[in-house]
This record gives C-alpha cells, sequence and structure tokens, in this order.
C-alpha cells in the first residue's frame, strides 16, 4: 500500500496530511467563527464548492491546485460582491448562482481533465481530497496561505467582529462594513484553499463552519470560541488520519478515505455540541427580565 | 453659554435624486437634550446619518465640536435602532463594551487594566453591572440597549446619538432608559439627540426638539415649537395642539367647509346613513 510500512508517524503521506491537515483545521477556526458569526455559511459553502472549479482547471494547466482553488474562490467571491449581498434573500440569490455557474465549470473542466490528460482520479480528489495524496512540494504553499489567514484574521481581527455584531455599530466608528465584508470573503477563500486541498473542495465546509458552529455553543467570549474550534477541528482531522490508516487492516486493505473521516468526527462533535449546550442552558433564549425599578 | 457641541446650520440632503432634508438648522449644547420629533419617512434617520458623517450634503454644513462630522467620530457615541444580537453569539456584555472602546483598531487585542477600568465604568454608568458576564444574546431588549449604550458611551463621548431607543421597549424598560438618559445629559453634561415618533415620554428630560416634517424641522424649546401656528406651518395643514397634564397631542384640524360638506352629503342621502 502507498503508506508503506513504516508505521503512522515514520510514513511521509501521513506526514504530509498532518502538516496540511492542521493548517486546514486551524486557519478554519479562526475565520469559520467570523463566517458562523456573520450568517455567511453558505457563501463559505459556495465558494468552496465553485473553488472545485479551480481545482479542476489546475490539473488542466498543470499548476499547483492549491492555486487553483484559491484562485477560483476569489473569483467567486468578487462574483457574489458585484451581484449584490445588500438583503439576505439577495445574498442566498448571489451565491446560489454563483455555486450553479462554478459546478457546471467545474463539471466541464473534470470532464476534460479525463479525457484529455486522463487522470483518473481527479473528480474524486477535487471534489472528495485525497488526503495521503498530496504532494510534498504543496506542504510550503499551505503554510504560506496558512499564514496569511492568520496575518489577515489578526489585523482585522476587531474590525470584523465589531462588523459582525452590528454592521452600523461597525460604520459609526468609521469602518466600512462592504471593505471588511470583501476582505473576510478573500481571507475566507484562502482558507478554503487549504481545506480544499486537504479534504476536497467540497467537503471543505464542514471543516470551515462544523468546529467554529460547534464551539460557538460552547463559548461565552469570541477568543474561546476560536480555541474551541480548534480543538474540534484539530481532533478531527487527526482523529480522521489516523482512522484511515488504521482502516487498512479494518477492511482486509481497502482503507477509506481520510475526508470521511474527518467530516464524521465534526458532525458527531456538532451534535455533542449542541446537546451540551442544551444541557447546561448556555445557548437558551432570551428570558423575559423585570426592572428593578419596577418591582418596588 | 460654552460653544455648541453640534452645530447643524442650513442642512440640505439629497439621496437619488429626492429631496430628503430642506434647511435643517439647531445647535445641541453639553448638558442638552434635544429630542428629533417626526414620523417614518421625515428624515430622522438621514439627518442622524449626516451627522455621522456617513451621508453627503447637498448644502449647508453639520459641525461637531467646530469640525466636519467625519473628523470627530471619537467626540460621538452612536445607538443604532435596530439591534438584533444572535442569541448564540459568543459575546459577553463586557466583550461589546470593549469593542466600543478598541473595535476599530488593527491587531489583536491585548489585556489592560486601563481598558478594563473604563469598561467597568461604562457599565457602571447604564446599570449594567449585574450581567456584564452574560452573553449579550442572553439578555432582554430593555439589557441589550443598555449595553449599546454602554458600548457608545465607553470612549467618553461628548455627544450620544440614539436611534429611536424607545422603539420596542416596554413602559418600565422606557421609563428607565429616560431616567438613564436624563442622568446622562444633566448630571454627567453629555450632550444627548434621540429620536422618537412621540415626544412624550421624552418630555421630563428634554431640553430642545427638533420637529421634523417631510425634510423641514422647527426647532427650540417645546413651548416654542408645539404651537399650532409653528406646526400649522410645518405640516402645511392646520393642526390643534391639546395639552393635557404633562402630556401633549398633536392632531390635524379638520377644515370646517370640509366638515360641512360631510354633513350636507350625509343630509342629502339619508337612506344611506343607515
Amino acid at each position: 500500500m502507498l503508506l508503506g510500512n513504516s508505521g503512522f508517524f515514520g510514513s511521509e503521506p501521513v506526514q504530509t496530511a498532518l502538516i496540511v491537515g492542521t493548517c486546514a483545521a486551524l486557519v478554519s477556526a479562526l475565520i469559520g467563527m467570523f463566517t458562523v458569526l456573520r450568517g455567511n455559511a453558505f457563501a463559505g459553502h459556495a465558494l468552496a464548492d465553485v473553488s472545485s472549479a479551480g481545482g479542476a482547471a489546475s490539473l488542466l494547466l498543470g499548476v499547483s491546485p492549491l492555486l487553483g482553488f484559491l484562485g477560483m474562490a476569489w473569483i467567486a467571491a468578487f462574483g457574489m460582491e458585484f451581484l449584490g449581498v445588500r438583503k439576505v434573500r439577495e445574498r442566498d440569490l448571489a451565491t446560489g448562482i454563483v455555486l450553479g455557474a462554478g459546478l457546471g465549470l467545474s463539471a466541464l473542466l473534470l470532464y476534460l481533465d479525463v479525457t484529455t490528460t486522463s487522470t483518473t482520479g481527479a473528480a474524486v480528489s477535487v471534489m472528495f481530497g485525497s488526503m495521503f495524496a498530496i504532494p510534498r512540494s504543496l506542504v510550503g504553499p499551505a503554510l504560506m496561505a496558512s499564514a496569511a489567514v492568520f496575518l489577515l484574521a489578526g489585523l482585522l481581527y476587531r474590525p470584523m467582529l465589531l462588523t459582525a455584531v452590528d454592521p452600523d455599530l461597525a460604520a459609526a466608528r468609521g469602518i466600512s462594513p462592504r471593505w471588511i465584508g470583501l476582505l473576510q470573503l478573500l481571507t475566507l477563500g484562502l482558507a478554503v484553499a487549504v481545506c480544499a486541498l486537504a479534504i476536497g473542495a467540497v467537503l471543505a465546509t464542514a471543516l470551515l463552519i462544523g468546529p467554529a458552529g460547534a464551539a460557538i455553543r460552547l463559548s461565552r467570549r469570541p477568543a474561546q470560541a476560536i480555541f474551541w474550534a480548534s480543538v474540534i477541528g484539530l481532533t478531527a482531522v487527526w482523529g480522521g488520519i489516523w482512522m484511515a490508516y488504521e482502516s487498512y487492516y479494518w477492511f482486509s486493505g481497502n482503507a477509506w478515505p481520510v475526508s470521511f473521516f474527518v467530516v464524521t468526527l465534526v458532525f458527531l462533535f456538532y451534535l455533542v455540541a449542541v446537546l451540551v449546550a442544551r444541557v447546561t442552558g448556555l445557548s437558551a433564549r432570551p428570558k423575559p427580565v423585570i426592572w428593578p425599578h419596577c418591582e418596588a | 453659554m460654552s460653544d455648541p457641541i453640534l452645530s447643524v446650520a442650513h442642512l440640505s440632503v439629497d439621496l437619488g435624486g429626492r429631496s430628503i432634508l430642506r434647511d435643517v438648522s439647531f445647535d445641541l449644547y453639553p448638558g442638552q437634550l434635544c429630542a428629533l420629533i417626526g414620523e417614518n419617512g421625515a428624515g430622522k434617520t438621514t439627518l442622524l446619518r449626516s451627522l455621522l458623517g456617513l451621508t453627503a450634503q447637498r448644502s449647508g454644513q453639520v459641525l461637531i465640536d467646530g469640525a466636519p462630522a467625519d473628523q470627530r467620530r471619537a467626540l460621538v457615541g452612536y445607538v443604532p435602532q435596530k439591534i438584533a444580537l444572535d442569541p448564540d453569539i459568543p459575546l459577553r456584555t463586557r466583550d461589546l463594551v470593549q469593542l466600543g472602546l478598541d473595535g476599530h483598531r488593527l491587531g489583536l487585542p491585548l489585556f489592560s487594566g486601563r481598558k478594563k477600568a473604563l469598561v467597568d465604568q461604562a457599565l457602571y454608568a447604564v446599570g449594567a453591572e449585574a450581567f456584564a458576564d452574560q452573553r449579550v444574546g442572553e439578555l432582554s431588549g430593555g439589557q441589550q440597549q443598555r449595553a449599546v449604550i454602554a458600548h457608545a458611551l465607553v470612549r467618553q463621548p461628548r455627544l450620544l446619538i440614539l436611534d429611536e431607543p424607545l422603539a420596542n421597549l416596554d413602559f418600565g424598560s422606557a421609563n428607565a432608559l429616560v431616567a438613564l438618559l436624563g442622568t446622562l445629559t444633566h448630571i454627567q453634561h453629555i450632550a444627548v439627540l434621540v429620536t422618537a415618533h412621540d415626544m412624550n415620554p421624552l418630555l421630563p428630560v428634554m431640553d430642545r426638539l427638533v420637529y421634523l416634517v417631510g425634510g423641514q424641522a422647527a426647532t427650540g424649546s417645546v413651548d416654542e415649537v408645539v404651537r399650532p401656528e409653528v406646526l400649522g406651518k410645518l405640516y402645511g395643514h392646520p393642526v390643534t395642539v391639546l395639552r393635557h397634564g404633562r402630556r401633549i397631542l398633536v392632531l390635524p384640524d379638520v377644515a370646517a367647509e370640509d366638515a360641512e360638506a360631510c354633513t350636507a352629503a350625509h343630509m342629502s342621502h339619508p337612506e344611506k346613513a343607515d
């Protein structure tokens, strides 16, 4: 088997998967929180799906898939911003239309991949990822893209948070919610590219939204939410890589895909978070409160 | 008297080719509460946006402490009308208040004792200490309103602007809020500008009134503005001003000839009256 028999940590594909997977989990935790807070989960999903066209194009052009994912995610980000995002309904519509067009393009490019370059596994690898097949040469670019996400999100942390809380409050401070929104989408595009490389374009959303969504239910503070999202994301990614590696022995030589395990673990964590939040009453609905003045 | 903190002179604003505000002028001094009264579409929100430096004016000027509004943002605290805070947002009341202090800054927030002291002071000023460590999404409407006022107050503004703060509040919360605004104005000596549909809840604390009708304003004290001849001119239709105790009601007059015409029509078709 391609993983070799040098043990879990000794295997080069496992090492590469662990590095890229760690990057994906950490950038997702950071930018995922802002994406969930702004109600941009669908936009994030669309960026990831559309980026599959970039991944497919990169195989045709012979460039790095990371560049392909990133380029297409950014084009989609500009497209959604240009088509209008003023009202929630319009935003969903613009997002859906860009999503449809992007996946259509992806269908064509993947067809061309298979017919002209005979890259047979292209569709599965672009859409659903194949973590143990990531070339070692992509580790550097993945680390750089992740560093860029940390830099941008770190720099814009407070303006993005204030805009997510209420765009009017941000505008009164001289922050342009529109610019912040666009910069946030571009940062999200970088994170999408790293996640798409790790677990595939279609499944990237699971990592981008799931851990952040779970962590938000468990936290009182934004930094706490990012911390828990990182813990959940890393556990899912590392656990998924380990389970996929071990599954080679469970299913007599037919290892199951890493992406399946990662996404399933994220889903389970989300369920647990919802239950914990219910039981501890952390995300209870607001209760009516009587003013102290009125009790007298 | 000292210089006005806010000075609006002959302000006219057009939006999308339509004239929204026409020749609005008023001054606001520290320690005064000014109510901006008008119906939906009268131009209240546009006027507030001009004061925040978010809308370009056609003519006239808005000066805050003697300078254009967009250069004096640090002096202005703003409480927007609709604050729909997501119940799940992982943000405590004190985090929201701290964003009022440094939310526009780049980079990660660092802990500082000075900042914490300012945040605690703002929480105390609005009576929000009891829910300072609760998530803002879990608070009631009145508590959220206080949290956002603390957010606006934490930078110690000299002018506090509130857009429809009494909408969606029950009577008890509304009275408590009016009392708080009175304290901020008359004890802490901040200039406060409040928009509302109805002037009555604000009458006990109001020093000045800007009455907006269709983009034009009458300004002055309540006794100067709320008079049939002033408001009648503004509405372009005769009005009656009813005072009952400490309440004021402004009603459009029914012109005598119209009333007679109605009666005449009624009399000439008695069979339709039943």
